[in-house]
């Protein structure tokens, strides 16, 4: 018998982490997601984050945090490390879905790249357009997006309704449009690393005693 | 109350519209501080016309009207009250009565407090931060000369070789981009010309620590304090030096 696990994340890695912890049965892992409109304020993430691992420190033995670094400059790791708790790898999770090497090879080729995940084709609109006030005043885009030359789309499932909402993204941004698929990436080996070695862990403990 | 009148004050249409031209200069200075604030560029570019009309300098009308305005702006933008559209919308509107004033500042002759050029880092295409500092430098007598995005070290050298500025300004959003100001400075001292200059650096995921490990002289946490913090510095360096 697996003790629980946690997993606290961001909200947009909750239908992707639902669907791994399906795929592997891991029926152990428990899922708490924080409001993936955070990111617009990243500067509270890792306070937000803290508050998430004391509230439920008592009822779990491990906790895992699936964010990267997301903006908070080191700030986030500066916390975890205060709290004995672990991460994800990566800046954030274009990098963490597309791996490190192909994340740098697309962002040296044009830095001018704007990225979109499933999760961000989805909620273009509700996580884009709106807070950037486009809808109000498509003026602004090329405040915005004047840098921008592309936008790729890292998809992490083969869905011919998102990559038409990617590319219509794209075609409102004014960018170029290219996709490139990536499945799960780092979020599934990073995940499956860390709750392989507390099972291992477990199954020593139990062998000893 | 009428039916009229009820269905008036709840649509708010019978609303006096304000004739900018109409008001005092105090009041007129501090509608346009709302109109800066609510992103009313032709508003605020007509306030701008009015003061002018009425005899204020330009640089009067800079300081009390447009870069007031704009600091109450950075303000609640710093305190979550208004967020990056309002921001830039204000900065819009700013820029238009900046347009009126440039030419008529340079008239005057008013020697620029200093210079100062600008860009964001290697492999950063951010500048809304970095075009905010500019203006807001701009407004505070500083000569501004903004070399754009995606600087290497060779690019921010070259302009500091052809401007000779007081002040070099680094920029950065992206955590992965924002450790490149360390090498442009390690450039600085490894050439021996890093006390040549005021380096400032500034961008969403930097902070104060950031900035001291990197070797700056200054974290600025929006374009406000930039233009806070540079002549303050440049004064005391100048005292310093003696010059």
């Amino acid at each position: 018998m697996h003790k629980p696990v946690l997993v606290i994340a961001c909200g947009a890695l909750a239908r992707e982490i639902t669907d791994l912890k399906r795929s592997y049965g891991w029926s152990h892992l428990r899922l708490r997601c924080l409001d993936a409109k955070l990111h617009n304020r990243p500067e509270e993430i890792p306070e937000r984050v803290r508050e998430a691992i004391r509230e439920s420190r008592a009822d779990y033995e491990h906790i895992f945090i699936a964010y990267a670094d997301c903006g908070t400059g080191g700030a986030l790791d500066g916390v975890l490390e205060q709290e004995g708790v672990e991460r994800l790898p990566g800046a954030h999770c274009y990098q963490l879905f597309a791996g490190s090497r192909r994340f740098s090879l697309l962002s040296s080729a044009e830095p001018g790249t704007f990225y979109l995940t499933d999760f961000l084709a989805r909620h273009f609109e509700r996580l884009v357009i709106e807070p950037l006030g486009l809808a109000e005043h498509p003026e602004l885009r090329d405040a915005y997006f004047g840098n921008y030359r592309r936008l790729v789309y890292l998809s992490q499932t083969l869905d011919a309704e998102l990559v038409r909402a990617a590319r219509q993204a794209a075609d409102r941004l004014a960018l170029a449009f290219e996709h490139v698929h990536c499945g799960y990436g780092e979020l599934e080996s990073g995940l499956a690393e860390r709750l392989s070695r507390w099972d291992d862990d477990q199954e020593d403990l139990r062998l000893l005693a | 109350m009428t039916d009229e009148e009820l269905n008036s004050a709840a649509t708010g249409e019978d609303e006096e519209d304000i004739v900018l031209a109409d008001l005092p200069d105090d009041e007129l200075v501090e509608q346009m501080h709302d109109d800066l604030y609510d992103g009313l560029k032709e508003e605020v570019v007509e306030g701008t016309e009015i003061l002018l009309a009425r005899g204020w300098s330009a640089e009067k009308v800079l300081n009390k009207a447009l870069v007031e305005g704009m600091r109450i702006v950075g303000v609640d933008f710093r305190d979550g009250i208004l967020f990056v559209p309002e921001v830039l919308l204000a900065a819009n509107s700013m820029k238009g009565g900046m347009e009126l004033l440039r030419p008529l500042l340079a008239e005057t002759g008013v020697k620029p407090i200093g210079k100062m050029v600008i860009g964001t880092v290697k492999g950063d295409i951010h500048d809304i931060g970095k075009n905010l500092v500019s203006m807001m430098m701009e407004g505070a007598g500083f000569e501004v000369v903004d070399i754009g995005i995606n600087n290497d070290v060779d690019a921010y050298f070259a302009a500091l070789e052809e401007h000779k500025p007081d002040i070099l300004g680094m920029s950065a959003l992206l955590t992965t981009t924002m450790p490149y100001m360390k090498v442009v400075i390690d450039e600085l001292v490894k050439q021996g010309i890093r006390d040549d200059y005021l380096v400032l650096v500034g961008g969403a995921p930097l902070n104060e620590e950031f900035g001291q490990a990197v070797g700056a002289d200054g974290y600025c946490r929006d374009a406000a304090q930039a233009a806070e913090m540079a002549p303050r510095l440049l004064k005391e360096r100048r005292e310093a030096i003696g010059a």
